[in-house]
């Protein structure tokens, strides 16, 4: 069985919106209607998106890190928000996983988004009907889209290839090898959602530097005291000036 | 949660029609075994009537909570795991047993008319209490509203509709037989008197909740200090608007009062003082004081529940 997903890692994710603006260009443009924007140069905008990029900060000054953190779908292998639906408008597609909304069948009662955690799906306020990320079901399977590009748009935008898309449940596969080899976790796991998507964590990047790298003190010659010790700031090539 | 003015009339309203309904059937029980005094067909059938305006205000307030209303007959579909779906087969089902018990009631002469009305109003107070566990486990089910996800949910819904449902029967009946009134009222204050019990349990249980999502489970980071700095947008949006209702703590904590004076003491008095003196006015104001509580007690439920997605938005920027 095959499970479409993200792994979002954030250790590289920079925060640059690239993936929200990309995902909005694209499925805005597409046949199932536009993302409908509200006053947007006005004092107060809203709009319909399906990705977010937020931004957090962890720990304390001066030891603070600041995560980007991009939010969509998570294409829960146990998704809430579908036995919930009323009308069987939301569902999830058996043969990849994906979670999709029937934008025809929806009659836009919200019941799925109170029944998200992750806050995941919105109410376009001009479709009257919930909408949610499609892992860009559009255009995945395009077949007139050169083989590379078959991916969804934020994966293609993202300029620090911060995200990865394929099938979790092939062990070989990319995503797979990332989420083992790199920690990948899941978002709120109390819940049982078993979300598809993964995200990699941040990894702090140390040097460690020995004192016996810096002086070698394991010559047997400087400690039988046969040779004078030099400086630290004499020039050195440790063995070979040193005596 | 924010609170929808449609969703909280819609349940306050219904709730209260179910609760009549099933008093009228116990009168009529009672009357059959002999407990009470008979009365015309035309009691039930005037609070059949009552009944049904009442599930049809409930209904057209719903429609209000739709963005696509035309298409709401769709929402039948997913009964098998869907509560919503459910309540919406349930209560159509309910409001034509009320209708057809009623009508019964109205053109048939008493003899006659029972030999339907036993069979037809037992099958419609399943109904009715088949809604009210529908009603309440769209809510119960949600099992990160920790607020909700009780079965005091269902039991408060169940009480405080039966109540409601019973101070209105004693006020029809005051005005319409008020031989009636004696026999609905003790009902309504035991109901009430019970619902006050269960709504403050799920009050004391709702304040010793321990969130069971954290800024830390929802971002995956283990430090005890995160905060947000940006919610990636300026703007509003529709997780911003849907999941907060967007008040102070000190009308919350209002409403909560209001709504514990409004739905119990108050009520309880004045039918207490109704039923002693005689006084229709008096169980009429019973029932709309207690009403208008309810709604304040709905509004609350709704405020009360907080949603985990609203870890993801604290910080506009």
């Amino acid at each position: 069985m095959t499970q479409l997903a993200l792994v979002i890692d954030l250790n590289v994710c920079v925060g640059c919106h690239a993936c929200v603006t990309s995902c909005k260009e694209w499925n805005t443009s597409g046949a199932a209607g536009p993302m409908a924007d509200f006053n947007p140069y006005g004092a107060d905008p809203t709009g319909t998106f399906f990705n977010r990029v937020q931004t957090f900060e962890v720990g304390e000054y001066p030891n603070t890190q600041t995560v980007h953190f991009p939010k969509s779908c998570l294409h829960c292998e146990e998704p809430p928000c579908v036995p919930v639906c009323p009308t069987g408008a939301s569902y999830k597609r058996p043969e990849d996983g994906i979670v999709l909304v029937d934008y025809d069948k929806c009659i836009g009662c919200k019941y799925c988004s109170w029944a998200c955690p992750y806050g995941a799906r919105e109410l376009d306020k001009k479709q009257r009907v919930m909408k949610k990320c499609t892992l860009c079901v559009d255009r995945i399977y395009d077949a007139n889209l050169p083989p590379a590009e078959r991916k969804p748009a934020c994966v293609l935008a993202c300029p620090t290839n911060a995200r990865l898309f394929g099938d979790v449940h092939d062990p070989q596969s990319e995503v797979s090898q990332a989420i083992r080899d790199r920690a990948g976790y899941a978002l709120m796991p109390e819940w049982g959602t078993q979300p598809a998507n993964h995200y990699l964590p941040r990894r702090r990047t140390d040097l460690k530097i020995e004192v016996e790298e810096l002086a070698r003190v394991d010559n047997p010659l400087k400690i039988d005291g046969k040779l004078p010790k030099p400086a630290h700031s004499d020039p050195a090539l440790d063995d070979v000036t040193s005596w | 949660m924010r609170p929808a003015f449609s969703v909280i009339f819609l349940t306050t309203l219904i709730g209260a029609a179910q609760g009549l309904f099933l008093a009228l059937y116990l009168a009529e029980l009672a009357a059959r075994f002999g407990w009470i005094a008979g009365v015309s067909g035309a009691f039930y059938a005037a609070g059949s009537a009552l009944v049904v305006v009442l599930m049809m205000l409930g209904l057209v307030a719903s429609i209000f909570h739709l963005g696509r209303p035309e298409r709401g007959w769709r929402a039948a579909a997913r009964w098998r795991t869907s509560w919503l779906s459910r309540e919406i087969i349930v209560l159509p089902l309910f409001t034509a047993g009320a209708f057809f018990y009623g009508l019964v009631h109205w053109l048939l002469p008493a003899e006659s008319a029972a030999r339907i009305t036993a069979p037809l109003g037992a099958a419609t107070a399943v109904l009715a209490v088949a809604l009210y566990v529908c009603t309440a486990m769209i809510y119960a089910c949600l099992k990160f509203l920790q607020e909700w996800a009780t079965p005091l949910t269902v039991v408060n819904y169940t009480l405080l509709g039966l109540a409601s449902g019973f101070t209105l029967a004693t006020a029809y009946s005051a005005f319409a037989a008020p031989a009636l009134a004696g026999f609905f009222g003790p009902y309504a204050l035991l109901l009430t008197a019970a619902a006050v019990l269960t709504r403050t349990a799920s009050l004391a249980r709702n304040a010793r909740l321990k969130p069971r999502s954290t800024l830390q489970t929802a971002i995956g980071i283990r430090h005890p200090r995160i905060v947000q700095t940006s919610m990636g947008m300026m703007g509003g949006a529709f997780n911003t608007r849907e999941f907060f209702h967007g008040r102070t703590r000190t009308m919350l904590r209002a409403v909560k009062w209001l709504f514990l004076l409004l739905v119990f003491p108050i009520p309880a008095a004045l039918l207490v003082a109704g039923l002693a003196r005689d006084s229709a006015p008096l169980l009429a104001a019973a029932f709309v004081l207690q009403y208008l509580g309810l709604l304040a007690e709905r509004w609350f439920f709704f405020a009360q529940a907080n949603h985990p997605q609203n870890l993801y938005y604290q910080s506009i920027a």
